[in-house]
């Protein structure tokens, strides 16, 4: 058995409390509209046209879903790649709310898709396979999140060898060690899918060219995406160690997310100077004007503002402030993500589109799921580090 | 360490440059040119008189439902291609200055619908040329839409088993009956062409191969000097040009025929993704994973065994 056992714990304690009952009516109210959706199609509960084919459950679910599922890839980065072992504790958290992140995309995308039931061919019909940066997306994601199942594995393994039957504990015990012989490639497959899928989430935007406003047209647009999918795994991550240690009275890592701001900050420093260079460069500036110029100072200027939040020397190691500038930092990178995918997108004066009640409906009851599970499974499976207090409050 | 590091830098800055260059490399690609046996259809916004006779026989060529959401739930008046239109005579009317123009599928001579599609659920006609579309491969993504800058793939949100809407050209009805007529124009007995075509009181929209057509489009231009926008046709090489060819005595932004330059509108992003995956195949993310893999075991071994007991976590 190795150490790692008494490392992580179960925070445990009651788990219906009324915040977690609230969450779980929204995530019923999103269920309701989605079963109306699947039996009388889309457009009986979103206000998607055929001049907005895409509305927010590809702009917010999936698109912002996957990033906030990005955290994983963050940690996993500045920890395996980087060999900075003191991030360690954050990596399990990270993984669960990645896994979350994408499992849920996915939920959403069924949801999105008309056709859905023909998902299952787009794996196995290799002889078919275009040369869409959709497909690649598709896989990837698919395959990510089969990894993150993996990763994420030693933790059931975990719960199951500390329990009474003699035969689960040797099955168990034969899993935990089989994800750790194959940990290396596991991990380096866990860290290649995010570089490639989330590159790619860019690339898609570059094919409605013709429709898209100039400044978010850029063939940097992958790059873009992969940084900022970076940018919000660390927000993420921050948010998700700081709402823990506050909910679950855990021991708060603010020392540990005080360094790893530094390196947040300085890569959302980069990725706004890079972004207004590239439009200097391309000499569309004069396009920063009317609402779009609004959308794109703002997608600019936030992630800098929270950079400078979370590099200001007195600011850093307070985790007030590491929340808000992580706030700050999620809302800008997140902004990136809606106004390529909606705002930026312009079929013409003939179409205009704002979400219905019925599909904000299956948005928030995605995100209320989402937020349900974590606190459900971090209560119940060996995620969190730390002794564990009695007092859990959520 | 430090040296270490400097060393997986180099490593990873040679990946991205080993990648830019590719990406720069396949913008040389070759264009695609429209298939030998490409056929269209020519419009011609000075003959149509807009009596959408063309819509009625579209509608009963395939099997399309009346959409009577404008009508008052009496009669068939579709303002726009919808899930239950495929072809449209619209008016564009500014002061004196007026013009007919009918809208149904391009046939991009390279798609952008196509280039979206996942499983080729819509693919061009290696031989026509036409933009076909099979709902056994389609999952309802929609990317298509995104991508057609003509906005011409529709989709039946109204569906609960959806599929997407767009002209296919009347390849139901095409067999391989044509015949060389009069001045070497290829004709095609009745029933075995586009609807729309055969019906019109006019020609204002003819059928046939995407040659001649564009010969036709020139001949009038030579013979009528100034009646035509810019004396040119679009399509011939608008967006890497279209099989549906356009005459128009207005400008074509005003008939919803936008300037979109002689670049294929899935250029860009195949450039892109080409020059990433396909340029030497896969050599990119295999390269990345192998680095990655390196990386990650040199440090875990770097552990001391101590903390090795606490690896295995992923």
């Amino acid at each position: 058995m190795s150490a790692h056992a008494e490392v992580h714990v179960p925070v445990g304690g009651r788990l219906m409390t009324r915040p977690f009952v609230a969450l779980l009516a929204v995530a019923l109210a999103g269920a309701v509209a989605a079963a109306v959706r699947f039996l009388n199609g889309i457009g009986a509960v979103s206000n998607l046209s055929n001049g907005y084919p895409w509305g927010i459950w590809i702009a917010i679910d999936v698109v912002v879903g996957t990033a906030i599922g990005c955290g994983g890839y963050a940690v996993g980065i500045v920890v395996y790649v980087l060999n900075k072992g003191r991030y360690h504790p954050l990596v399990r958290p990270a993984v669960l709310t990645s896994l979350l992140g994408y499992g849920l995309a996915v939920v959403a995308v069924v949801v999105d898709l008309g056709r859905f039931w023909g998902l299952w061919k787009v794996p196995i019909y290799v002889w078919r396979w275009s040369h869409s940066p959709q497909l690649e997306v598709a896989l990837c994601v698919a395959t990510y999140t089969l990894v993150l199942l993996v990763e994420l594995s030693p933790v059931l393994f975990e719960k199951l060898a500390a329990g009474a039957s003699s035969g689960l504990r040797r099955t168990a015990e034969k899993g935990l060690s089989l994800v750790e012989r194959n940990f290396v490639w596991v991990l380096a497959l866990g860290l290649l899918l995010p570089t490639m899928h989330q590159s790619s989430l860019g690339t898609m935007m570059l094919l409605p060219g013709p429709r898209m406003h100039p400044l978010w047209l850029t063939p940097w647009l992958p790059l873009l995406f992969l940084v900022n999918a970076i940018l919000m795994g660390f927000a993420v991550v921050t948010l998700e160690a700081t709402f823990s240690s506050a909910a679950f009275g855990r021991p708060r890592e603010t020392a540990m997310l005080g360094s790893l701001s530094r390196i947040a900050g300085w890569t959302a420093v980069g990725w706004s100077v890079f972004r207004v260079i590239e439009v200097a460069a391309a000499g569309k500036l004069g396009q920063i004007r009317g609402a779009s110029g609004i959308a794109f100072l703002a997608e600019v200027l936030l992630p800098l503002v929270g950079a400078a939040i979370l590099l200001a020397g007195a600011t850093r190691t307070r985790a007030a402030w590491q929340v808000r500038g992580a706030i700050v930092l999620f809302l800008g990178t997140a902004l990136h993500r809606v106004d390529t995918y909606l705002v930026a997108f312009t079929p013409g004066p003939a179409f205009s589109y704002f979400p219905a009640v019925p599909e904000l409906l299956i948005t928030f009851g995605i995100i209320a799921a989402e937020v349900a599970i974590y606190i459900a499974v971090v209560k119940t499976f060996p995620i969190l580090q730390g002794p564990a207090p009695a007092k859990a409050t959520y | 360490m430090a040296m270490d590091r400097r060393s997986l830098i180099k490593t990873l800055a040679a990946g991205g440059a080993a990648v830019a260059a590719g990406a720069t490399t396949a913008t040389a690609a070759l264009r695609k040119t429209a298939p030998p046996g490409a056929m269209g259809m020519l419009y011609d916004t000075s003959l149509c008189i807009g009596c959408k006779t063309c819509v009625v026989a579209c509608k009963q060529a395939n099997d399309m439902p009346a959409d009577t959401t404008a009508g008052g739930g009496l009669w068939d008046a579709p303002n726009d291609l919808n899930s239950k239109t495929k072809n449209i005579i619209k008016l564009y009317r500014e002061g004196e200055r007026q013009s007919y123009v009918k809208q149904q599928c391009m046939h991009c001579v390279d798609p952008g619908c196509a280039s979206a599609c996942m499983l080729h659920s819509l693919q061009k006609d290696k031989v026509t040329g036409v933009v076909m579309y099979d709902p056994a491969y389609c999952v309802g993504c929609r990317y298509c839409q995104m991508a057609c800058p003509f906005n011409v793939p529709k989709f039946e949100f109204e569906k609960a088993a959806p599929k997407i809407v767009k002209c296919e050209l009347c390849r139901h009805r095409i067999k391989d009956a044509a015949a060389k007529g009069p001045g070497g124009f290829t004709r095609y007995p009745k029933g075995q062409g586009p609807a729309c075509c055969e019906v019109c009181p006019r020609d204002a929209v003819i059928y046939g191969r995407r040659d001649e057509l564009l010969a036709e489009a020139k001949r009038r231009i030579a013979a009528w000097p100034g009646k035509y926008h810019k004396d040119r046709v679009y399509g011939e090489f608008d967006a890497g040009g279209t099989q549906v060819l356009y005459l128009s005595h207005v400008p074509f932004d005003k008939i919803g025929l936008p300037d979109l330059g002689d670049k294929p509108v899935p250029e860009t992003a195949y450039t892109v993704q080409e020059g990433i995956y396909y340029k030497v195949p896969f050599a990119a993310p295999v390269g990345l994973f192998a680095v990655l893999a390196a990386v990650i075991y040199r440090n875990k071994r770097a552990e001391s065994v101590g903390a090795a007991e606490r690896g295995g976590q992923p």
